[in-house]
């Protein structure tokens, strides 16, 4: 699906974790995620901690769509 | 009972013209023209062609749509029960051409149709995975070969007959997986397999790995406070109750929901309909696969402009790739032409 | 380490007064079954018989097992889960051949599997072929979902285990004994010096709920890859959490009767030396998977091998883990053969794994898992038929009227079993 959005031209960030099969498949922008049932959420810790890893995860998209690439990149946020 | 067929051709193969003539829009004759006498002669009177429909190669090439529309209705009205197109050898606009008829007639009309192509016509790879296309020579010498082999087919399709491998019934493959039963078990297969392969003799894999088409990256939001961020998940998130029922797993649908004054997903009005992971965290915060709580802080702090009024959501559990990309191309259309400059899609 | 299994072939199944096995016929008493797998968290436990060819379709299906019963030799089958935490693996076990308990009942979360004892998806699963005496649940109102997947499963081991002992006890007569061995470590490394040493690199599918195995009773998310002889897994070492999607997951029988051990054995000493089993997890993150990944084909390395067969469990997510184990271990000079299904569509026509490599160049695949499959009307349903529409493969409308169905082959348990355990397989068109 991200690449079939981006192929209208504007950019696509994958926040997921299995950044190998998005590499395969051909996604441009990734950012890796915690875990599969919970990519931007931790329920091992509290709330208040959960949503310090969600904003983290969430800046490094925005910060992701606004980098000129060549390539896949892979941009890490935790 | 003779079966009726009709014969889609170019300008050339029509006597009309070369290049010169690749122009002319889509005429049809009620007449066997130019290769149809050597289909005529390969029925042998179990099947005839009622019509030709002929179009210039160029004028198909830039009026693809409507191209199509018109010859697909002069066809229809022959009222025929199959179509043949072609061969078109290697000549590339001719087969992208012959591909898209052939593509046309099967998906709209539901006749048998067959067409014929060099294996490198750009063609084969546009379309063979929706119509039967026979293999042949490079150039018109090969008709001789062609058109009784496409004749073939065509009768067999006709006549009912359940389609077999591609060398059995001499089509080009067409990258369709088809399950079938072996003499072994897989497992007695595979170490025979690796015997083989330890020995450094021959063996066939049963699944050759595919390689990926790659998207060209696109250019980076130059100005993102005033940049329209939207959110898409194959997650699953969707709105409490399924309501639209998407599927735990093969997803044949997306859902498109409107969030305007949402602030967070949370777990009284959302849940997850993924059946590929373990579902409780995310219906405990659906905020941790679809991140509405957080987006709507960074939207309120100016960080971007504004989170578009909606998020389309599929499962992305065992989902083919086709219909990935299908959903991909809706959503991303939709996306496009209301404005959003850039998208933050999640996946589990 | 030496385990003789000794087969009782089971040709028939009713229900009588006293559990025992005569002249091929398994007489199974209702009530003490009953009793043996009876739980405070059951509503209510029934149990029915489905044989094959009979016009029986069961539904919610959750796991298959084999009955097993350990005679001589440390410990017990299904050790840690229904049984002593001691190593089997040795000695001597008693097994009704041609047997099997199914267990069925309310659906746990929302996939879950199908067998059909006859018609066209009677082809697909390999418990159209087996007697079945099926277990159907109801849990009490409000149990929670990992404590109703639980009791399901130990009541389902319990079970399977009750039908052996009783048979074994009550004087069944064994028709065919197989004796598997392989040496110790010293030794096996020394025999047949010419041929090439394979190991069998077994995935074990952990993601959590429906999603889980068991070794030993531990849950295998939570375990490095490690080594474990293959007699072990004929004695219940693996256990299955696990039925989602119902096609492509290791049911306890197919792990109690690995196809890839049982044509290993056969092939050792011949034209190549099994030397043993690791056992691998395919978890859901990243470093999880990279984690052991890497730890697998170290064990491989230490061990020497020249060639692993691997096989997957599921799809999706765990192909990135399938693909890593081979393309390390064929970085580390060891060749490969994959087992796994493909996810193609309905058509087909789309790429049937989620990862790809061009190290994977000898893989036997158990066929499209979305293959659609029409599924007749049969006169006795055993369970719940209308969770057709929401199971894995299934759709809104899968589930006709008239009683008939139409689905994936997805739904269908153990239709793609990436074990090998069946002859299905698929070609390019």
């Amino acid at each position: 699906m991200v690449k079939a959005i981006e192929s209208y031209g504007i950019p696509v960030v994958h926040v997921c974790t299995i950044v190998p099969i998005s590499q395969t498949v051909g996604a441009n922008r990734i950012v890796p995620a915690v875990a599969i049932p919970h990519p931007l959420g931790d329920p091992t810790r509290t709330h208040e901690e959960e949503l310090v890893i969600r904003r983290k995860l969430v800046e490094k998209a925005l910060e992701a769509l606004q980098t000129p690439i060549t390539e896949q990149t892979v941009f890490p946020a935790l | 009972m003779t079966y009726r067929i009709v014969h889609y051709i170019n300008q050339f193969f029509a006597g009309i013209g070369g290049e010169e003539k690749a122009d002319i829009a889509p005429e049809v004759r009620k007449a066997v023209v130019g290769p149809g006498m050597a289909f005529k002669a390969a029925f042998a009177g179990k099947a005839e062609i009622v019509g030709t429909v002929i179009c210039g190669d160029t004028y198909f090439a830039e009026h693809i749509d409507d191209a199509t529309d018109t010859i697909i209705k002069m066809i229809s009205d022959l009222k025929p029960d199959a179509v043949v197109a072609g061969p078109a050898f290697n000549a590339g606009r001719y087969g992208t051409a012959c591909g898209g008829v052939a593509d046309a007639v099967s998906k709209r009309l539901g006749i048998p149709v067959v067409t014929g192509m060099y294996p490198e016509n750009p063609g084969v790879d546009m379309y063979r995975k929706s119509i039967y296309i026979v293999p042949t020579a490079d150039s018109a010498r090969g008709i001789k070969d062609a058109v009784p082999a496409m004749a073939k087919l065509l009768l067999k399709m006709l006549e009912g007959g359940k389609l077999g491998s591609p060398a059995a019934e001499g089509y080009i493959p067409r990258g369709i997986r088809i399950n079938t039963f072996y003499e072994e078990p897989g497992a007695d297969r595979a170490v025979k397999m690796l015997v083989k392969k330890l020995k450094g003799e021959q063996f066939v894999t049963e699944y050759p790995m595919p390689s990926f088409d790659r998207v060209a990256p696109a250019a980076p939001v130059k100005d993102m406070k005033n940049a329209t961020i939207a959110v898409v998940t194959s997650g699953g998130i969707c709105p409490k109750g399924n309501p639209d029922h998407i599927e735990a797993s093969s997803a044949s649908k997306f859902g498109t929901y409107c969030i305007k004054d949402v602030q967070t997903a949370d777990s009284e009005h959302y849940q997850t309909a993924h059946g590929g992971y373990d579902p409780t965290y995310a219906n405990d915060d659906p905020n941790r696969v679809l991140p509405l709580d957080v987006l709507r802080e960074k939207e309120k702090a100016g960080e971007f402009k504004k989170l578009y009024d909606y998020f389309s959501t599929t499962v992305g559990n065992g989902t083919s790739i086709a219909n990935a990309k299908k959903f991909g191309l809706a959503i991303g259309k939709k996306l496009v032409d209301d404005g959003v400059d850039a998208v933050i899609l999640t996946s589990t | 380490m030496k385990l003789e299994l000794l087969k009782a072939h089971v040709k028939n199944v009713e229900w009588g007064g006293k559990t025992a096995l005569k002249g091929g016929v398994l007489t199974v008493d209702k009530a003490e079954l009953l009793k043996a797998v009876a739980d405070e968290n059951f509503k209510k436990v029934d149990a029915e018989l489905a044989r094959p060819g009979e016009s029986i379709r069961i539904v919610p299906v959750k796991d298959a097992i084999e009955p097993r019963f350990k005679v001589e030799g440390g410990g017990q089958e299904f050790p840690g889960v229904v049984s002593d935490v001691e190593p089997v693996g040795e000695g001597k076990t008693f097994v009704l051949e041609g047997a099997a308990v199914v267990t069925c009942g309310r659906i746990v979360n929302f996939q879950e599997g199908i067998v059909d004892m006859t018609g066209p998806a009677a082809d697909y699963t390999p418990f159209s072929k087996t007697m079945n005496v099926v277990l159907i649940f109801e849990p009490v109102d409000g149990l929670e979902k990992h404590d109703y997947e639980k009791c399901c499963r130990i009541a389902g081991l319990k079970a399977a285990l009750y039908l052996a002992q009783k048979a074994y006890e009550a004087g069944a007569e064994v028709d065919e004994s197989k004796t598997y061995e392989i040496l110790n470590f010293v030794e096996s490394m020394k025999s047949y010096p010419g041929l090439p040493k394979v190991a069998y690199l077994y995935m074990l599918q952990t993601q959590g709920l429906l999603h889980d195995t068991y070794v030993y009773g531990i849950d295998a998310k939570r375990i490095l890859p490690t080594i474990i002889h293959p007699n072990e897994v004929m004695d219940g070492a693996i256990v299955s959490g696990n039925c989602v999607s119902a096609c492509d997951k290791n049911s306890t029988y197919t792990h109690q009767n690995n196809p890839v051990i049982r044509s290993l054995y056969e092939h050792h000493g011949k034209d190549l030396n099994f030397v043993g089993v690791i056992i691998t997890n395919e978890n859901v993150t990243l470093a999880d998977k990279r984690r052991s990944s890497s730890y697998a084909v170290k064990l491989a390395k230490m061990f020497g091998v020249d060639g692993v067969v691997i096989t997957e469990e599921g799809f999706g997510n765990p192909d990135a883990d399938l693909i890593m184990n081979c393309r390390k271990a064929e970085a580390a000079g060891i060749k490969t053969t994959l087992v796994t299904d493909e996810y193609a569509g309905r058509d087909g026509a789309s790429q049937s794994l989620a990862d790809a490599a061009k190290e994977a160049d000898a893989v036997v695949t158990a066929g499209n898992a979305n293959m659609l499959i029409e599924l007749p009307k049969l006169d006795k349903v055993i369970g719940y038929q209308d969770y057709a529409n929401i199971i894995a493969g299934g759709f809104d409308g899968s589930l006709r009227a008239d009683g008939s169905i139409e689905v994936e082959l997805q739904a269908i348990t153990g239709a793609t079993c990436e074990l090998g355990f069946t002859r299905i397989s698929a070609e390019t068109w």
